[in-house]
């Protein structure tokens, strides 16, 4: 691939890609994310590649492995254009059908989507109940590129926004608009990101750096990954333009060691841009120099937190740092360094291409843009879901992941994995929201949304998630590491009927001083799903309390 | 531990080399030893130590730290059981009780004849399809504990 040197050519080269397509032609796109691949999607692929050959209709049918479609529980999936025509849970006897049906524009009936109740059918993704309430601004793409190949992106309108960025902004004029699109992290803090880089464009020292975490450690949280291996160059396109902004020259993206996928897909990536020419030096003719380096977690949770995860990059065991010390002011190796979520990123291009406006036309008053949620646990549909903040939580758990399966009750609804909390289904209004989502206890996090349905026991729900966080604990805050180990007891002790009087109120003070005495966000907000199951569902631990103290008198 | 027990010397001796007096690059290099050897045999921890310029403490402090790194030697074939939220909510706890029972073995154990290494983990991120066994990076979704025998069976 040719390097180049200015916007005029990126634009060249993405003319001459689109002239060498018919968007008449089919394409069939069989998913590889996380999910379909766990139901052998790869089987399906092959099965489709050999078959085209078979057929010899390679001339009239294009073929790609994409990543995550986000239907996930209904894979693997198939979705082939123009027209977005979604089969699903495809099977490789399946496949020479499909080839067939679409070399010549035909549907293939029985493996669109049927509605179970009323049996109507769905044939295109904008037709079917799980995306039809979804606003897929980050995602859509991701089924009509091949995440290995950098001219996929280019095609659909891929790092246009950084040549705008590059060649008609100062990075002044970047930063401002990210701060009046009101773009807030994706990660967790909801903290505003055009603050966050402002305060590490500011800090004094010259050598900068900015971040993606792709850590994903939350429990139940699954979007990022989908992002990341599905569509890597927009992350990557999203932080070439922070940095510019910035003023950093060396980028990292921090992720997972255990999804083989990703680490290829993002390798790529680097790979192709660098040889493009939109890393490495002058980028676009721009005089801006910038490299990215690929980093991996070593299999611990707490690697996700910002100040362990920058230890972490400089080969040291990440053990987090006190807050008062800024990682915008003072990150890695002590230099400002910027971190932001991977869906964070992946909003930035977008951002810079439609304008700060646009942005803030979508989402609630205080939560703009789209927000990825990963919906599952006890929910017909489940997978990755992108709507507009502000989304009633009756929509994502009803119209778009179906209700409860098997004619049971939904009981309660939890929100950011082990950190997390717990509302009962009574809430199921409320708004997906940052602020909103905290007031009630249950901060919407990464976007993990677990559906719990009637026959879920919570007291034994708060356990595990306690059990999760002391195996996690990196261990250099006595109140965390102990602090959790007790209250771990406690809970187990009444999971096991042997609760006593005044265990509820010794709980209440171990969450007080963990919540008090730990230097990062696992320590602070251990206790949060706890706190949240005991605001809500008080009255099934107090009979829990009640009928084990009973039990043991009787046995006595 | 003698030298010929550690397979692929060669590949991890160029491992050790890239990296050498490169002390930020600790956890690479034992990241790349430990997926070409699978455990960190502790005359390898003292050649990575000795050649990044770190003290053996160190390398120690971070290969026992991270669940990834294995300091003793692991099973043939890894079995993993997500036990992430999920998971849990969907029957971890009854598909981990039949795979410890299969195998003999206690989650981080592995068995006399280095067949298995078992390992509980969490989150995989295929939580759509919980609860989950995989087998050496192979996924096997929508796990039941009947099922885990046949698919076990499959590994020599």
């Amino acid at each position: 691939m040719p390097r180049l040197t200015t916007t005029a050519q990126l634009e060249e080269r993405r003319a001459k890609i689109l002239a060498a397509r018919d968007p008449s032609k089919p394409c069939i796109a069989v998913c590889g994310g996380a999910a379909c691949d766990g139901l052998d999607s790869a089987a399906v692929a092959t099965a489709f590649a050999a078959e085209i050959a078979a057929q010899g209709v390679a001339a009239k049918v294009d073929f790609r492995v994409t990543g995550c479609h986000g239907y996930c529980n209904k894979g693997p999936n198939v979705l082939v254009g123009p027209g977005d025509i979604c089969y699903f849970e495809v099977r490789p006897e399946d496949v020479a059908e499909v080839v067939a049906s679409a070399a010549k524009g035909e549907v293939v009936d029985r493996l669109v989507y049927h509605d179970p109740a009323s049996g109507e059918k769905a044939v295109h993704m904008h037709e079917v109940p799980f995306y039809k309430h979804q606003m897929r601004i980050l995602t859509g793409d991701i089924p009509r590129i091949d995440p290995t190949r950098i001219d996929d992106y280019i095609a659909v309108g891929g790092y246009s926004a950084l040549a705008k960025a590059l060649s008609k902004m100062t990075s002044d004029q970047v930063l401002q608009e990210v701060k009046k699109a009101n773009l807030r992290g994706r990660g967790g803090g909801g903290f505003p990101a055009g603050l966050k880089w402002e305060t590490t464009k500011n800090a004094p020292e010259k050598t900068k750096y900015v971040i993606v975490n792709g850590h994903e450690g939350e429990s139940a949280a699954f979007m990022d990954r989908a992002m990341l291996t599905g569509n890597p160059h927009r992350v990557l396109e999203g932080l070439i333009i922070g940095a510019y902004a910035i003023g950093a020259q060396q980028g990292y993206i921090y992720t997972r060691h255990d999804s083989p996928s990703m680490a290829k897909h993002i390798t790529a990536a680097l790979e192709q841009a660098k040889e493009l020419g939109l890393l490495g030096k002058n980028i676009l003719g721009s005089g801006f120099d910038f490299e990215v380096e690929l980093h991996f977690d070593v299999g611990i949770f707490v690697s996700g937190e910002s100040s362990a995860l920058m230890r972490s990059i400089e080969g040291n065991a990440p053990e987090p740092r006190p807050k008062y010390i800024r990682t915008s002011v003072s990150g890695i190796w002590d230099k400002p360094s910027n971190l932001n979520n991977v869906e964070t990123w992946a909003n930035v291009p977008e951002i810079i291409n439609r304008g700060a406006d646009w942005f803030t036309s979508i989402g609630s008053e205080k939560s703009k843009g789209t927000k990825l949620v990963s919906l599952s646990g006890h929910v017909v549909n489940s997978g990755v879901v992108e709507v507009p903040m502000g989304t009633p939580l009756r929509t994502i758990v009803f119209d778009i992941g179906g209700g409860v399966p098997g004619g049971r009750a939904p009981k309660a609804i939890h929100f950011g994995g082990a950190m997390g909390g717990s509302i009962p289904i009574s809430m199921i209004d409320a708004p997906l929201d940052f602020n909103g989502m905290s007031k009630l206890g249950a901060p919407i996090g990464a976007g993990g949304l677990l559906v719990m349905d009637e026959d879920t026991d919570m007291i034994e729900m708060a356990r595990y998630l306690l059990d999760f966080l002391v195996k996690e604990s990196c261990g250099k805050c006595v109140p965390c590491r102990e602090g959790m180990y007790q209250m771990l007891k406690i809970l187990t002790n009444i999971v096991e009927g042997r609760g006593r009087k005044f265990d509820l109120e010794r709980l209440a003070d171990l969450t007080e001083v963990t919540s008090l005495g730990s230097l990062c966000a696992l320590g602070k907000t251990s206790s949060d799903p706890l706190k949240s199951m005991l605001r809500y569902f008080k009255p099934e631990f107090e009979a829990r309390i009640a009928a084990g103290s009973a039990a043991g008198s009787e046995a006595k | 531990m003698s030298e010929q027990m550690i397979e692929g010397k060669d590949v991890i001796d160029g491992i050790i080399e890239k990296y050498r007096g490169k002390p930020g690059a600790l956890i690479h290099a034992l990241t790349e030893i430990q997926h070409e050897n699978r455990w960190l045999p502790r005359e390898v921890m003292q050649k990575v130590a000795d050649a990044l310029e770190v003290p053996f403490s160190q390398a120690m402090q971070i290969a026992s730290f991270y669940k990834t790194f294995s300091l003793t030697p692991k099973g043939r074939h890894d079995v993993h059981v997500c036990t992430g939220m999920t998971c849990h909510l969907r029957g971890a706890a009854s598909l981990m009780a039949k795979v410890e029972e299969i195998t003999g073995l206690k989650p981080g154990e592995t068995d006399t004849e280095a067949k298995f290494t078992l390992e509980a983990g969490s989150c995989l991120g295929s939580c759509s399809i919980a609860p989950e066994l995989i087998v050496d990076g192979k996924h096997y979704g929508r796990m039941t504990p009947e099922r885990a025998a046949d698919v076990l069976k499959q590994y020599e």
